[in-house]
């Protein structure tokens, strides 16, 4: 799925300049369940940003399939988000003047899916988070677990070949994270599509494949795998 | 989706669109009212100026005045010792002077050739304005004892003779205003802006001929008829026809019209004119036509528009001409790009308040383009709903005035006029007399400066100026979206995200 070589990313912040990434080389296959951990600036977002064609590296490759992400131009990066990837944001992130469906149905708007086939894909998908009864209700009526389930029902619903995750139950209860998280690790499962989380969290860490962490912008140790 | 996002973002910030929408609503009404206020004062003046120049007169042409043209001042009327008739110890003088208008110069009737040949040129006709001043005076006759100059002397013999017997003095002046104009059917001129009441208007027939037509509210007051018989530079012309003028103002371009050839010879101006009246072939062309002529006939002749020719009006309908052509022009323009400004600021401000949401949305594969359009959208339809609430204010507003019915006076320095008046006096120590009695010069020369008319201003809504108003409705929007538009499309969705992070 992704191949990153010597992947570096720099940043300017005044006259300094912040070295986010340094010469990082990962792998990750078709299909896997990756935790992403590390200190807070130690580089997981920016890892997950790349990842997600948000931003190019300074340097190195970064291959989702056959595609170097770096080349790719800013509607081809914008495409490739559109078809290929999808996101769930520890905020959540939905429009808070759109109802569930309407929030859902964003992610298939550039993809031109017409108005009929767009409606029925948004309420099956969030039908198959459980929110089959709340397709009118808006962002604000729902609770933290509910609004999370959307934004997950967002991500899938254009059946992405990755879902990207970032600290997705930091602003959840215990409970309504163990529940997110079973929902994630159920579409997985299910759907086989590649899951790449970051988290601060160790039970949501150790509940991937393989973890990997990152301190100062470059990964550490050897990978752990579940056994 | 477009839709449905719109609409939503629309009512959810209710308040945003509702500032921007009446701070638009205010600057569009505003427009509407002044522009539409223009058109009403335009029209209003061309009405006070077609009572001058008749129906169809784009551009007139006359011959700036210099100090040799001048005629030395006022009339004068020379008397000899021995001039008038006296009887009973009073001698009466009378004088008639058919004259060229004061401040009016002639020149070659060759010129309405010359400018009807004129490219852009529909037609054009020359006229001849005169007046005609009768003077009239009673004196006591020498000798009848009108006392010693310089006050009456008590004991000596009382003044007799004059026209109070008691030696005292009288002057009259009856003074109308001639225009000569060509009699063989030209399709312009003043009385194109007046219908016949009685008897016949002038033809062909009647070039050179000693044949009048009266201004019906002249004929009233001087009791002239038709078949009746009026002196016009001491010739006595026959009175065919009355003619009232159809101006709105009811003001009519003179008092008496004769054939210009007539008015030509009468007052030793053979070949001459006063003003060619110009009619364009387009009303889209009248300036190129102006400087056409103004480039044939040279410096030496004025050519002035009808939008020339409105600065001359003046009254109420001055003064709200101005009003509308410089203080509402700039408070228009004022009012507008505050209201551009606030759509601008609350666009842009809308969508630094939304980083998270456009990042999001380019996050999910959101082009550029679908963004921009998403928030040029939004502030194009805050900009439309202004504008239909903006248009339809105005329109109220419009409607209030146009039942009101507002009046205004105008007053055009050109307007035909008729001076009547005099002044008299009795003999030092006479009873009651003295300077103004019967009406003074003061009085007679102040009724001559203007004619004041009433026009009811109407204000006129056309399809242009309601075009006008949807277009800058969406102008606004525009401007405002593409502020916005631009500051969404600069934001990169990595660092979109971090801001929230």
């Amino acid at each position: 799925m992704y191949t990153l070589t010597d992947v570096s990313k720099t940043y300017r912040q005044g006259a300094r300049t912040v070295e986010a990434l340094s010469d990082v080389h990962l792998s990750i296959a078709d299909g896997e369940f990756i935790a992403v951990q590390g200190q807070t600036g130690g580089g997981k977002s920016t890892l997950l940003q790349l990842l997600g064609a948000l931003d190019k590296p300074s340097r190195g490759t970064v291959l989702l399939g056959d595609e170097d992400l770096g080349r790719l131009g800013s509607t081809e990066l914008g495409d490739v988000r559109a078809r290929r990837i999808g996101f769930v944001f520890q905020s959540f992130n939905l429009i808070p003047t759109l109802t569930a469906q309407e929030n859902v149905e964003t992610a298939l708007a550039p993809l031109g899916v017409p108005a009929t086939t767009r409606r029925e894909r948004a309420r099956a998908a969030l039908e198959s988070v459980g929110l089959g009864d709340r397709t009118g209700h808006l962002p604000s009526e729902l609770s933290g677990g509910q609004q999370q389930r959307v934004a997950i029902a967002r991500a899938l619903v254009k059946e992405p070949d990755v879902l990207l995750a970032d600290e997705p139950t930091g602003a959840l209860d215990e409970d309504t994270r163990g529940e997110i998280i079973g929902l994630l690790e159920g579409v997985w499962r299910d759907r086989g599509l590649t899951l790449i989380v970051v988290t601060h969290d160790s039970w949501v860490a150790h509940r991937a494949e393989r973890r990997v962490h990152l301190k100062q912008g470059r990964i550490t140790g050897k990978a752990a795998t579940r056994v | 989706m477009f839709g449905t996002y719109l609409r939503r973002e629309l009512v959810n910030r209710r308040r945003q669109t509702l500032i921007v929408a009446i701070g638009m609503a205010l600057a569009i009404a505003l427009v509407l009212v002044v522009n539409s206020v223009a058109g009403g004062v335009k029209a209003a003046q061309a009405v006070a100026l077609q009572s001058v120049y008749g129906v169809g007169t784009d551009i007139t042409v006359t011959k700036a005045t210099t100090a040799a043209d001048t005629n030395g001042g006022g009339q004068r009327f020379q008397f000899g010792s021995g001039s008038g008739n006296a009887t009973g110890g009073t001698r009466t003088f009378t004088r008639n002077r058919l004259t060229v208008e004061r401040g009016v110069t002639t020149f070659a009737s060759t010129a309405v050739s010359t400018v009807a040949k004129t490219s852009g040129v529909k037609a054009a006709t020359g006229v001849l304005s005169l007046n005609d001043t009768d003077f009239t005076g009673q004196i006591p006759q020498a000798g009848s004892g009108s006392g010693s100059r310089g006050g009456f002397t008590p004991g000596a013999t009382r003044p007799t003779g004059g026209p109070d017997g008691q030696g005292g003095s009288a002057f009259g002046v009856d003074s109308f205003t001639v225009l000569g104009y060509d009699v063989t059917g030209a399709a312009i001129g003043p009385l194109t802006a007046a219908t016949l009441t009685s008897g016949r208007a002038l033809t062909a027939a009647d070039s050179g001929k000693d044949v009048a037509v009266l201004d019906s509210d002249y004929a009233t007051s001087a009791k002239k008829k038709v078949g009746g018989t009026i002196s016009v530079g001491g010739t006595t012309f026959t009175v065919v026809g009355v003619v009232k003028s159809t101006s709105a103002t009811g003001a009519s371009g003179s008092n008496v019209y004769i054939p210009l050839a007539t008015a030509q010879k009468l007052a030793t101006q053979t070949g001459k004119v006063s003003s060619v009246y110009v009619e364009a072939a387009s009303a889209n062309d009248i300036g190129g036509v102006k400087t056409a002529l103004q480039k044939t006939l040279g410096s030496a002749m004025t050519v002035n528009t009808e939008a020339d020719l409105a600065s001359s009006v003046t009254g109420s309908l001055g003064t709200a001409s101005s009003l509308a052509n410089s203080l509402g022009l700039w408070l228009s323009i004022l009012v507008l790009a505050a209201a551009f400004l606030l759509a601008v600021l609350f666009t842009v401000s809308g969508v630094t308040r939304r980083t998270r949401e456009f990042g999001t949305l380019k996050a999910i594969g959101w082009s550029n383009r679908r963004i921009v359009g998403q928030v040029a959208g939004e502030s194009i339809v805050q900009g439309v709903l202004g504008g239909v609430i903006g248009l339809a204010v105005g329109l109220v507003a419009i409607l209030v005035v146009n039942i009101v019915h507002p009046t205004l006076t105008a007053g055009t320095a050109t307007v035909g006029r008729t001076l009547a008046g005099g002044f008299g006096g009795g003999a030092p120590g006479a009873a009651p007399g003295g300077f103004g009695e019967g009406g003074g010069f003061g009085r007679a020369a102040a009724a001559a400066t203007t004619t004041a008319a009433q026009i009811a201003l109407t204000l006129p809504v056309t399809a242009w100026v309601v075009l006008l108003a949807v277009g800058l409705a969406v102008l606004g929007g525009v401007i405002a979206g593409a502020f916005g538009g631009w500051r969404a499309a600069r934001l990169r969705p990595a660092e979109a995200l971090r801001s929230v992070a």
